[in-house]
């Protein structure tokens, strides 16, 4: 009986010790270069967006992102709500005392914004049943450069550049992830070949043993022996930031490097625009629960003091 | 720790403190949490950027009357001839059902023509009638809008599902309508484009 | 539900007239009366910290389905709209959503629990199957949740685990149709599902009150296993006792939980779902939510035919398998003694068996391929094993340690805690 006991305790304890190896054994994982880690104005607990950096970043799509992806969750009014790019505390000088500038519907900016956006809402029908383009107004979404998805990708080769509202939540380390991917195109290999209409980007999760050029592979199509496969992936969309293309107001350098970290922090803004409520009201929970569950371990205490 | 049995002496003691503060902090976490659970009922912030409509009224003739879509509701504006003004004008408050004005504009003014046309900017257009399109009885909408509808008998409205009479300035004149049709916060932004809400 | 003498008295002429006719105060008090054996330690505060969790999920829920839309066309968008626009929208999908993963993660550990101490022996077997119950209802529940927001992974997950279907014989196929109501997952499936997802959580509380009764009937287990002999020395009135211990735990569980809501929300969940539902777009890897995720490796385990059960079937039935074995425990554990605190061979299986199901939740995360699907493999053989091979052998071929004679000699033999006075054991609690 006891030899059996003490079979038994052995296979359990080699059991443990085996799976400690398989750990290790983990194969390597992406084919992408690891992203930059940036340090972001709204990382950690207490990170908030920097305002100006969202005024910018809003600068850089509607320059250039815009010509072809929307961020339709998003409305003008959001521009100017409480955490927004161009939220107001109070009216600049000369606006009439019945507009309420903190509200983002009366925001002298966003509307601004809105009524000489790049594109029209469109609206209707009309009295003669005829729809209609109209100048946006703050409650509009934000209208995007195309109207369905069979048009977007006529014009675009047929791919189809996907909506920017909560981009940097549908991907994988988000932020970082943009901003590396949007600074980090570069020349493609000398050992792969790149068919027209696509970019090479060693931060696009891809497979680029597929591009590997005739003389770098086997008969069987697989890279030959000694050649590295390059990281990254090939993408659609040309490098679209260049330094000096947007001009700044405020002084910022007017590099790719800020450009990509700008229009990221915008993004993420426009993911999460409750961020900065959802931290604050969440440093109060915590300490809250913190000293809730104190308060409640005294009186536990107390109350089983005699009980033993 | 100090020590008094709280079986003997009659008085709260810490031992009982503490329990209170416990159960104090945790019912007043649990009433702080019914406050979003509340308050997410209320207008969201979509509806409430619809709460503002601006209107063009190049269109609308001396005589005719438009209702556009506003917070869910009709809102009629009347563009009324001369006669329809001075019909108004004549009529002495004691006349009324309801001397208020109803106008959102501005507080506890009577039930004058000239106070039911005032906007937000405190001028009054007689031309311009601008009204929420809601009987005040049960919530009905009064006929006499669109041309060829039974105006009633004050020659402004008439709501069909209870017999209201509303005359040219929107006050209740006869029927069960307790109240004047409610004007809503509006202002000119221009001669022609007037911002309900 | 209170399986003890009442010592309720009602003592005003309206709580006699009640009590004739409802005797719900006369419930309520011997409910919180009830007997409890003072020797439960923090691991019995999972009980209560599942009812507070489910109390969350329900009223989180009903508030979402206030704003929330079922319909493809507009699905995501209207859950973006509860995050965007509806005042504390975000607070309260956050809190249902990472809800979910604590509602998982208390369960898991109370379900260890009973394991480890023996919780579904006699004459507790009752309270373990409605346990059980539940757990399914659970996965059922939030696997339909998952599907709401019609994300990618909402979408294929919807579509990979309603294909299991397919694999039951003769009637797949049609049991199939039958839960998509269509030929692929889509708007009639996201409607049922919406309307399911509404319903089983009522059920579920309807199956708590049963589990509750049940072991209101029996009794509390506790850590030693050791029945309760005497009342007055052994155990300790429900409250204050342990509502104040349970809440206390609770309050700790809730800085867990709020950490994840308000500083990382979508820690637990996959970047996937904030794309919108694509039926022409696989994502480059399925995975399912965290907390399926071993079973998701026995799915995948099972990789070869066994006679006439295909790979396909096989792994459909050992992951229901490793589900229901769990009706049948009570009775494959063979050992006489519940708590495995005096079962030192049992336990060192235990352990390996917790970490077994771990190492299965992360192999579920990993690629079907090579070395993972081996180590699946194995883990899912030992999974069955404990159950099927280990328990019913080991309660023949154990020496369990000795036992306390009774749950007061068991307090009153351990360390000392640190408060100075310890009255005698057979002092009564003032209440």
């Amino acid at each position: 009986m006891s030899t059996k006991m003490k079979n038994a305790r052995l296979i359990a304890l080699s059991l443990f010790a085996s799976f400690a190896a398989v750990g290790a054994a983990d194969a390597a994982g992406g084919k992408a270069k690891k992203v930059e880690h940036h340090h972001w104005h709204f990382s950690g607990p207490f990170g908030t967006f920097d305002q100006d950096a969202l005024q910018r970043g809003f600068q850089v799509y509607e320059a250039v992102c815009s010509s072809c992806h929307g961020v339709e969750l998003l409305s003008f009014r959001n521009l100017g709500q409480k955490g927004g790019p161009f939220y107001l505390d109070s009216c600049p000088a000369g606006i009439p005392e019945t507009i309420d500038c903190a509200n983002p519907n009366e925001n002298p900016v966003v509307k601004a914004i809105a009524s000489n956006y790049k594109f029209q809402v469109s609206d209707g029908p009309d009295e003669f049943g005829e729809m209609f383009e109209r100048p946006a107004l703050p409650s509009d979404r934000i209208p995007g450069p195309y109207p369905n998805e069979q048009i977007a990708r006529l014009a675009n080769n047929n791919a189809l550049p996907p909506d920017l509202s909560l981009i940097t939540k549908a991907r994988h380390h988000g932020p970082d992830y943009l901003y590396s991917l949007l600074k980090g195109y570069e020349d493609a290999p000398s050992t792969v070949e790149v068919a027209p209409g696509l970019y090479y980007n060693p931060y696009f999760p891809g497979d680029m043993s597929q591009n590997l050029k005739p003389e770098y592979v086997d008969e069987k199509g697989y890279p030959q022996e000694g050649v590295e496969v390059p990281l990254g992936g090939v993408l659609a969309m040309a490098p679209p930031l260049a330094d000096g293309m947007i001009e700044y107001v405020d002084g910022s350098p007017q590099t790719v490097e800020q450009y990509s970290a700008d229009v990221t922090e915008f993004l993420m803004w426009a993911a999460e625009p409750k961020m900065e409520e959802r931290k604050a009201l969440g440093v109060v929970a915590i300490i809250y629960l913190l000293v809730l569950a104190g308060l409640l371990y005294w009186s536990y205490r107390k109350i089983w003091s005699d009980a033993h | 720790m100090t020590t008094s049995d709280p079986t003997q002496s009659g008085e709260p003691t810490r031992r009982d403190f503490i329990h209170i503060i416990a159960t104090t902090a945790t019912a007043a976490g649990a009433a702080t949490v019914v406050w979003p659970l509340v308050h997410q009922m209320n207008p969201d912030a979509s509806v409430l950027a619809l709460s503002t409509t601006e209107v063009d009224l190049s269109a609308v003739e001396v005589g005719q009357a438009i209702k556009v879509f506003w917070q869910g509701k009709p809102v009629f504006i009347r563009r009324r001839t001369p006669a329809e003004i001075e019909e108004s004008e004549a009529t002495p408050l004691s006349a009324l059902v309801d001397d208020n004005a109803r106008n959102a504009n501005i507080s506890g003014a009577d039930a004058s023509d000239s106070a039911r046309t005032t906007s937000a900017d405190g001028e009054a257009k007689p031309e311009w009638l601008v009204l929420v399109g809601v009987c005040t009885h049960l919530g009905c909408i009064p006929l006499g809008t669109t041309a060829g509808e039974n105006k009633g008998e004050y020659g402004g409205w008439f709501c069909p599902c209870h017999g209201s009479h509303y005359d040219t300035a929107g006050r209740i004149r006869k029927g069960p309508a307790p109240e004047n049709l409610p004007i809503p916060p509006f202002q000119f932004v221009s001669d022609t484009v007037v911002r309900i809400g | 539900m209170s399986g003890h003498p009442s010592t309720y008295n009602p003592s005003t002429g309206f709580e006699k007239w009640l009590d004739k006719r409802l005797p719900i105060v006369r419930f309520s008090a011997d409910f919180m009366d009830f007997p409890t054996p003072k020797n439960l330690n923090y691991w019995w505060t999972f009980g209560a910290i599942l009812v507070v969790m489910l109390v969350v999920q329900i009223i989180t829920g009903v508030v979402l389905a206030m704003h929330y839309t079922p319909h493809v066309d507009y699905a995501f968008a209207s859950v973006e709209h509860i995050m965007r626009d509806v005042n504390y929208g975000w607070l309260i999908r956050y809190v249902h959503l990472n809800g979910a993963s604590m509602f998982f993660l208390a369960v898991y550990i109370h379900m260890f629990r009973g394991l480890y101490y023996g919780s579904y022996k006699a004459p507790r077997e009752m309270s373990w199957i409605l346990g059980v119950v539940i757990f399914l209802l659970m996965m059922a529940t939030a696997f339909m949740g998952y599907v709401l927001p019609w994300g990618q992974m909402s979408y294929w997950a919807a579509t990979v685990i309603t294909n299991l279907f397919s694999a039951i014989p003769l009637v797949g196929d049609s049991i199939r149709t039958l839960l998509w109501g269509g030929f692929s997952v889509d708007n009639p499936t996201l409607n049922r599902f919406f309307s399911l997802h509404y319903l089983l959580p009522f059920a579920i509380f309807g199956v708590v009150a049963l589990h509750i009764w049940a072991f209101h009937t029996s009794g509390n287990n506790n850590p030693t296993g050791v029945d309760v002999k005497d009342v007055k020395k052994d155990t300790l009135p429900f409250h204050p006792y342990f509502t104040v211990k349970d809440g206390f735990a609770v309050a700790l569980f809730f800085v867990l939980f709020a950490s994840f809501v308000f500083f990382n929300p979508n820690a637990l969940g996959h970047a996937d779902n904030y794309i919108e539902a694509n039926p022409l777009v696989t994502p480059a890897s399925i995975v399912p939510e965290w907390y399926f995720l071993p079973f998701y490796a026995i799915l995948r385990a099972v990789t070869f035919d066994l006679g006439p059960i295909s790979a396909k079937l096989g792994g459909v039935i050992a992951m229901f398998g490793s589900i229901l074995v769990l009706f049948v425990l009570p009775w494959l554990d063979t050992s006489k003694v519940r708590s495995m605190r005096y079962r030192p061979v049992a336990r060192l299986w235990f352990f390996l068996f917790v970490v077994a199901c771990i190492a299965l939740g992360w192999l579920g995360a990993k690629p079907a391929e090579g070395v993972y699907v081996m180590w699946a493999q194995i883990f899912t053989a030992y999974y069955f094993a404990f159950f099927l091979i280990i328990l019913p052998l080991l309660g023949i071929m154990e020496t369990p340690k000795p036992m306390p004679r009774s749950i007061a000699e068991a307090v009153v033999t351990k360390p000392k805690p640190t408060e100075a006075s310890t009255p005698p054991a057979g002092a009564v609690p003032a209440e």
